[in-house]
C-alpha cells in the first residue's frame, strides 16, 4: 500500500496515539470541581499552553474545537456577527479557499446580509497583496485567506495580507490546517487575528482542532452551552483528544524544519520521476525549488487527456491511494474550483491528481507510484474524457 | 475476469454484484449518478439516483468488500435519455427510457469506459438470462423479466455483459440478499420512470414542452369532442384523462387512437379501432445468429410487460415487419417490437426494432 494522500489525513504519531489511549483511560470532566475534574482540567490547560508556546500565541488565545471546519465556521460567522452592528457587512475571501470557508462565507451572503467579495488569485493560486489592498474599505467585517492551499499547496503571503488588513482595522482569519508542521507558522508574528488548525493533518487524532483567536477579537459563539472555551465555544472538552492533539502540534512544529526538508526532497524526486515517465504531465501551483511558496509534501499534476477519476480508480486497484483533490457531493467529482480560479479550463481541471507526502512516506511509495503510473495514464488516456 | 458491477442501490444489482464476487471475479462497484440535482432521500418507490441510493450502493459494496466509485453520467443521461424522451413525446411517439438508457448509457458509455479502463465486462441486476451460447433469454421470473429492455443490445454489447439473476425469482434474490447481510434486501422495487420522481409524466412533459391546446377528435366522424393541453402528453391506447364532455353515442369508452403533432390533434375512438395486425419497425438489432432472409414464425412483444403475440416476422435491411396472428390493441410508435422464439429453457430474444407504424 502506497499512501499518497496525507493532505486528506495523515497517520497518528505513535506517541500521540499512546497519549490518547492513556488519557482516555482516566475519568474526569474538565469542568468538574472535584479531584478527577481538576486532573482533567490540568491536562487541558497544559495542552493549551503547549500549543500556544509552539505557535507563538498566548494560552488564552487557544480555543479548542471539533476540528478545522468548526474553527473556520466559528471564526468567519462569529467575527462577522460581532462586527456587523458597526456597519461592517463585507466579507473578503480568497477565491481558492476550502469549502469549510467558502460555504460558510456564502451562507453569510445568502442568509445574513453579508456582501461577499472573492479575491482573485494568480495562476499559481496566490492572492496578491495589491488585490487585497484595493478591496479593503471601512465596511469590511473580516478577511479570510488560507495559509496554504489544500489542493495545489500554494503558500499565501499571509503576513503581508494580515498587515494590510490590520492597517484598515480589519481582522484576518487564516485556515492553516495544511500549513502547521509543513511551513513555519507563528501566530503573533504573522499578525493574523484568527488561525484555524486541526489535529488529523499533523499526526493527531480526528475530530479535534483549535481556533487561535486574539483576545481583543470579538467573536459571537456558534455553540451555546457551558461556555467552556472563553465563552466563545461550548461543549464538554475532549480531554484525550486535546492531549493527543497538543502532543502532535508540539511535535509537528518542533520538527517542522527537518520534516519539511525531508518531504521537499522526496517531493522533488516524485515530481522529477513523474515528469520522466509522463513527459506531458503539468505541475499545477507554485514551482518546486522555492521553499516557502509551496507546501513541501504537495505535488499536483494535470495529466492531459486523462480523467482524474479514472487515474484514481486505476491506481487504487494497484493499492496506491491518491486524490483528485476536488470537492465531493455523493462522491461525484466536480471540476476543482481551485484550478478553475487559477485559470485552468474545466477539462484540464478534471484531469488532475494530487499526491501528498507525510511523515510515513518513503521512497518505496514513490517507486510503487512510478511503476503503476505510466500504464494507468495510458489506460486512462484510452478511456478519454467522458462528458 | 475483471468486472464492473453497476450498482443502483437496489437489491437486484447488489445481489448481482455479490454473485459475480462469489463466482471468483475481480469486481469493482460503480454507482451511476444520473441526476444533476440528486435529491437527498428517496420519496416513495420511484427514482433511482438519490444520494440515499448512492449510500445504499456503497454499503452493499462495503459488505461485499469491493472497491466502489460514483461515476457522474448525469450530463449524458440528460442528453441521451431525458431529452430523447421529451423529443419522442413531442413527435407523437411513446418512448421507453429504460431501453434507451441501456442502449446509450449502461451498455454504451459505461461499458465503453469500463473496457477502456481494463475491465472485461459489466454486470447488472437485470432479470434476464444470458448463456454461454450468447443467447439472451427471458428470466425464470416472468413477472420480473427485463429481456424486453435489453433486446436493443447488439451481440458485441451482450458479449461484455453479465446478468447473474436470470435464473432466480425476485423472491430468491431478496432471500439471498438477506442471507448475505445486504441491507437493501427489503428495499421496495423501483417503478416507473426514474427521472420523474413524482410519477406525473404529463406534468413533466408539460413543464418541458409547455402547454399547446388543441382538439380531441372522433376518429370516424372527425367531430371535435374536446380540447387537450398538448397532444404530446397522450399515448396510443390511453383511456384515462381524456375529459371528454360527451359520452360516445353507444356509451362505450373511447381510447386514444393516434397523435398527430403536425396538426396537434389527438384522435379517439372505440377499442376495436385500436386493433392492429401489422407492426413495422426500424433500427433492427438482430441478436440470435444471422438475420433471417425470409419470413419466420415467432412471437413478438410490443410493450414492456406486454404479453407475447404469435407473429410472422420478416426483415428488410434495418426494417422489421411483424404480421400478427391475432389483433393487438394500443400499439404505440416509439416502443420496441421484440421478437422471441419460444423455448422451454427460456424464450430466446431474436431481435428488436423500434416501432414506426402499426395498422
Amino acid at each position: 500500500m502506497a499512501y499518497l494522500d496525507h493532505a486528506a489525513t495523515t497517520p497518528m504519531l505513535p506517541e500521540a496515539l499512546d497519549a490518547y489511549v492513556a488519557t482516555a483511560r482516566e475519568v474526569g470532566n474538565a469542568s468538574s470541581l472535584h479531584g478527577p475534574g481538576r486532573a482533567a482540567r490540568r491536562r487541558v490547560e497544559e495542552s493549551r499552553e503547549r500549543i500556544a508556546a509552539v505557535l507563538g500565541a498566548r494560552p488564552s488565545e487557544v480555543i479548542f474545537t471539533g476540528g478545522g471546519t468548526e474553527s473556520d465556521n466559528l471564526a468567519i460567522k462569529g467575527i462577522y456577527w460581532a462586527r456587523r452592528p458597526d456597519g461592517r457587512t463585507k466579507v473578503l475571501t480568497g477565491a481558492v479557499e476550502h469549502h469549510a470557508v467558502l460555504d460558510a462565507v456564502h451562507w453569510l451572503g445568502q442568509h445574513e446580509g453579508a456582501e461577499v467579495v472573492s479575491l482573485p488569485v494568480d495562476h499559481e493560486g496566490r492572492v496578491r497583496p495589491d488585490v487585497l489592498a484595493e478591496a479593503l474599505d471601512d465596511t469590511v467585517a473580516l478577511v479570510t485567506v488560507m495559509w496554504a492551499n489544500n489542493e495545489v499547496g500554494t503558500v499565501q503571503p499571509i503576513a503581508e495580507l494580515a498587515a494590510l488588513a490590520a492597517a484598515r482595522g480589519v481582522p484576518l482569519h487564516t485556515d492553516a490546517v495544511q500549513a502547521v508542521g509543513q511551513v513555519p507558522v507563528d501566530y503573533a508574528a504573522s499578525g493574523v487575528a484568527a488561525l484555524t488548525l486541526t489535529g488529523h493533518k499533523l499526526g493527531g487524532p480526528l475530530g479535534v482542532g483549535a481556533l487561535v483567536l486574539g483576545r481583543d477579537v470579538a467573536c459571537t459563539p456558534l455553540l451555546h452551552g457551558g461556555g467552556q472555551e472563553r465563552d466563545v465555544r461550548s461543549g464538554t472538552l475532549d480531554v484525550p483528544g486535546i492531549v493527543s492533539f497538543a502532543f502532535a502540534v508540539e511535535h509537528a512544529v518542533k520538527h517542522q524544519e527537518q520534516h519539511s526538508q525531508r518531504l521537499a526532497a522526496l517531493r522533488d524526486e516524485l515530481v522529477e520521476r513523474v515528469r520522466a515517465v509522463v513527459p506531458d504531465a503539468v505541475l499545477n501551483g507554485a514551482p518546486t525549488g522555492q521553499p516557502g511558496s509551496r507546501l513541501p509534501g504537495n505535488a499536483h499534476f494535470s495529466f492531459p487527456g486523462c480523467e482524474g477519476d479514472a487515474l484514481l480508480l486505476l491506481l487504487d486497484a494497484q493499492d496506491i491511494a491518491v486524490s483528485t483533490g476536488s470537492a465531493c457531493s455523493a462522491g461525484v467529482a466536480q471540476p476543482s474550483h481551485v484550478l478553475l480560479e487559477m485559470g485552468a479550463d474545466p477539462l484540464s481541471a478534471r484531469s488532475s491528481l494530487r499526491f501528498t507526502l507525510g511523515h510515513t512516506s518513503t521512497r518505496a511509495d514513490l517507486d510503487a507510484l512510478i511503476t503503476a503510473l505510466p500504464p494507468a495514464v495510458d489506460r486512462a488516456r484510452r478511456a478519454g474524457m467522458s462528458r | 475476469m475483471r468486472v464492473l458491477a453497476a450498482m443502483s442501490g437496489g437489491v437486484d444489482s447488489a445481489v448481482a454484484a455479490a454473485r459475480a464476487v462469489a463466482a471468483g471475479h475481480d469486481v469493482t462497484g460503480v454507482h451511476l449518478a444520473l441526476s444533476k440535482n440528486a435529491a437527498t432521500h428517496r420519496t416513495g418507490a420511484r427514482g433511482c439516483c438519490t444520494k440515499e441510493d448512492a449510500h445504499d450502493a456503497r454499503r452493499a459494496a462495503d459488505v461485499l468488500a469491493i472497491p466502489f466509485y460514483v461515476w457522474d453520467m448525469a450530463e449524458r443521461f440528460h442528453e441521451d435519455v431525458v431529452e430523447d424522451f421529451v423529443a419522442e413525446y413531442a413527435a407523437g411517439r411513446t418512448p421507453n427510457p429504460c431501453l434507451r438508457c441501456n442502449e446509450k448509457i449502461k451498455f454504451a458509455a459505461v461499458l465503453d469506459r469500463a473496457l477502456a479502463l481494463g475491465f472485461d465486462a459489466v454486470v447488472t441486476g437485470h432479470h434476464a438470462r444470458l448463456g454461454a451460447d450468447g443467447l439472451l433469454r427471458r428470466s425464470v421470473d416472468l413477472a420480473k423479466d427485463q429481456s424486453y429492455v435489453l433486446a436493443v443490445l447488439n451481440s458485441e454489447q451482450l458479449g461484455h455483459s453479465m446478468f447473474p439473476l436470470g435464473d432466480s425469482t425476485k423472491e430468491q434474490v431478496r432471500a439471498e440478499a438477506h442471507a448475505r447481510g445486504l441491507g437493501v434486501a427489503d428495499k421496495p422495487d423501483s417503478h416507473d420512470i426514474c427521472f420523474i420522481a413524482d410519477g406525473d409524466t404529463q406534468g413533466f412533459l408539460r413543464k418541458h414542452l409547455g402547454s399547446e391546446p388543441g382538439d380531441i377528435v372522433d376518429g370516424s366522424t372527425g367531430e371535435v369532442l374536446g380540447r387537450h393541453d398538448g397532444a404530446f402528453a397522450y399515448t396510443v391506447g390511453q383511456r384515462k384523462g381524456l375529459a371528454l364532455g360527451r359520452p360516445a353515442p353507444d356509451g362505450r369508452p373511447r381510447y386514444v387512437l393516434s397523435i398527430t403533432p403536425v396538426t396537434n390533434t389527438v384522435t379517439v375512438g372505440p377499442a376495436e379501432a385500436l386493433e392492429v395486425t401489422q407492426v413495422d419497425g426500424a433500427r433492427t438489432v438482430w441478436i440470435a445468429g444471422e438475420p433471417p432472409t425470409g419470413p419466420i414464425e415467432c412471437e413478438v412483444q410490443l410493450r414492456a410487460h406486454g404479453r407475447p403475440a404469435p407473429a410472422v416476422v420478416e426483415l428488410d435491411g434495418s426494417a422489421m415487419s411483424a404480421r400478427l396472428r391475432r389483433p393487438e390493441r394500443g400499439i404505440a410508435a416509439g416502443q420496441a417490437v421484440v421478437a422471441y422464439r419460444p423455448d422451454p429453457a427460456g424464450d430466446i430474444v431474436l431481435g428488436s426494432a423500434t416501432i414506426t407504424t402499426a395498422s
